[in-house]
């Protein structure tokens, strides 16, 4: 797999190269259709938002991305997911690799129930780095990255639990960030948290971008979110009962003059 | 409800539709209050029905006689209680790994088919009648055990017999304490690509500690209350074992082998041992509330 990441410009991300190119990909439970039929590309280096309303398959889409779907009795997927040489959903890919290059975070915090250090440390445990220095150092590192370093310093040893919202939230950014992820896909990272802390987190989100490159995918119910760090957009929407993606564009283009009535009304409130 | 014909029935029924909660609330607090009161008067009728043997004799005398032999006024009960601890610690320290790990294997491992039959396969072992377990232990296990090493009905028959018996007990609790954990936690874990094995070991064993505390103190107190399926095959010799191939008695066969025959203070002293028995069960007891708190 090609970890090769080089694009530093971020005027020019128009001219990106896809890196993950998405063709009728369907998702059912029990052959209930979640949604259908969708085909776009996913550019290097950039934020990509996935709006719509609560049921229109935002989140089982994501859930694709990184084969989470697997988990979920009774969930057919059908597609194709092409990132660099490979079909993410062959079945013979090893979910395990794929789930280190593509890091998650969730709607609600969900820090491991053991020491803030811990959390860090056991994942890249079962990852193989085996030099407890190493593993220090990336403690720190990532721990610094999600401005939570000064905070949570002197209480390394403290149970995750204790932690706020919003602090919860920063460990699992940065616990996914230890792994040296190369897409980072988020669901809804900011609607469980006050303003305060979602407003430090959405920073974080933009900022860490442009320090590592990351591709992140981002579903969010918060349309002025999305307009902030979005470089591309789309929207899902329920259409006969089952979820498509009616748009997808440049964020300027997906809020400034959008092609479909849909997305027009979506964004200007009148509907969704 | 049956009212006085005589009463007109507008008030009393609005009266009752007024008070329908408080009436409700004064039934269950009756009924709260029996069984409360049955545990209590079992205690106190434990404890005056020993009391004349631990009034002439002491509590000392319990421990520190030459035999247990109450036609001649010696109570030495030590070796039942040694019969009844290590039939006991045996049995939890047998059952404890294998029904956690079978719980893990269900939870974690199996299809959903699978899990499914295993579930009521362990319940079903649930209900089995201890006397069942017994007949087999002895027809089947006993005879074993003494081709091994004569003469079978041994301490190592009762651990084997109680093992059985209180498996389903921990893998039950284990299953249920393994379901409470929060699917959040392990979707975490999968997206981090983690293993399976490193995400049973850091996450879920630590995360359902209590309950499955809470489960080896069930089993304990399960095992420790046995009495027909191990004094079928425990032989039932009043002694200390020194191997695991010697005959025990432990305080609960004690109590049912020599009930019909005791009389006076031979009588009180097998009440003595089943106030031990309680007491034990009460110490469990309050070590589950305490475990239950501290989460």
């Amino acid at each position: 797999m090609t970890k090769s990441i080089t694009n530093n410009s971020q005027s020019s991300i128009q001219d990106l190269q896809p890196l993950i190119q998405i063709q009728q990909l369907s998702l059912s439970y029990k052959n209930k259709p979640a949604f259908q039929d969708v085909t776009f590309s996913i550019p290097q280096n950039s934020i990509t938002a996935i709006v719509g309303p609560s049921g229109c398959g935002k989140s089982s889409f994501l859930t694709c991305l990184n084969r989470l779907s697997d988990l979920i009795p009774n969930c057919q997927v059908s597609g194709h997911i092409q990132l660099g040489t490979v079909n993410l959903l062959s079945p013979k890919i090893n979910t395990t690799a794929l789930r280190r290059r593509i890091g998650m975070i969730f709607q609600k915090p969900n820090p491991f129930p053991m020491s803030i250090k811990k959390n860090i440390v056991f994942p890249l445990k079962e990852h193989g780095f085996a030099n407890a220095q190493e593993r220090e150092q990336i403690v720190e590192e990532v721990l610094t990255d999600v401005g939570l370093w000064s905070e949570v310093k002197n209480r390394l040893e403290d149970s995750a639990m204790s932690l706020s919202g919003g602090q919860k939230q920063r460990l699992c950014l940065a616990r996914a960030l230890a792994l040296k992820p190369e897409i980072l896909l988020m669901d809804e990272p900011c609607s469980a948290l006050d303003p305060i802390s979602s407003g430090i987190v959405e920073d974080l989100i933009v900022r860490l971008r442009h320090k590592y490159h990351y591709t992140i995918i981002i579903v969010t119910h918060n349309l002025a979110q999305a307009k902030r760090i979005a470089d591309y957009a789309g929207l899902f929407w329920v259409e006969e009962g089952c979820g498509r993606l009616i748009e997808f564009g440049t964020a300027t283009q997906f809020f400034n003059a959008p092609e479909h009535e849909l997305t027009k009304a979506y964004i200007q409130g009148t509907k969704g | 409800m049956s009212k006085p014909k005589t009463l007109s029935q507008s008030p009393l029924q609005s009266w009752f539709t007024r008070h329908k909660d408080q009436c409700l609330v004064w039934l269950l607090r009756g009924l709260a209050a029996i069984a409360g009161a049955i545990i209590l008067l079992i205690l106190i009728f434990l404890i005056k029905e020993s009391l004349p043997v631990l009034q002439e004799v002491g509590i000392k005398a319990f421990f520190q006689d030459r035999a247990w032999n109450p036609v001649e006024q010696s109570y030495n009960l030590v070796p039942m209680i040694w019969g009844t601890g290590l039939t006991m610690f045996g049995s939890v320290l047998l059952a404890t790994p294998l029904g956690i790990l079978s719980a893990i294997f269900c939870h974690y491992y199996a299809p959903q088919s699978i899990a499914i039959i295993y579930r009521r396969l362990i319940e079903l072992l649930a209900g089995i009648p201890s006397v069942v377990y017994g007949f087999w232990g002895l027809v089947v296990l006993v005879p074993m055990i003494n081709r091994l090493h004569p003469p079978g009905t041994s301490l190592l028959a009762g651990i084997c017999i109680l093992t059985l018996m209180i498996l389903p007990t921990i893998a039950l609790v284990a299953d249920a304490a393994f379901a409470e954990i929060p699917q959040e936690y392990l979707l975490g874990a999968k997206a981090m690509g983690l293993s399976a094995s490193g995400t049973i070991w850091h996450i879920v064993i630590p995360t359902a500690k209590s309950g499955l505390l809470i489960g080896v103190i069930l089993e304990t107190g399960r095992a420790i209350g046995e009495t027909m399926a191990v004094l079928m095959v425990c032989g039932n010799v009043v002694q200390t074992p020194d191997s695991i191939f010697d005959p025990i008695r432990t305080l609960t066969a004690n109590i049912a082998l020599e009930m019909a025959y005791a009389l006076g203070n031979h009588r009180s002293a097998l009440f003595v041992s089943g106030l031990l028995l309680l007491m034990i069960i009460i110490v469990l007891a309050i070590a589950t509330e305490l475990i239950d708190q501290e989460v």
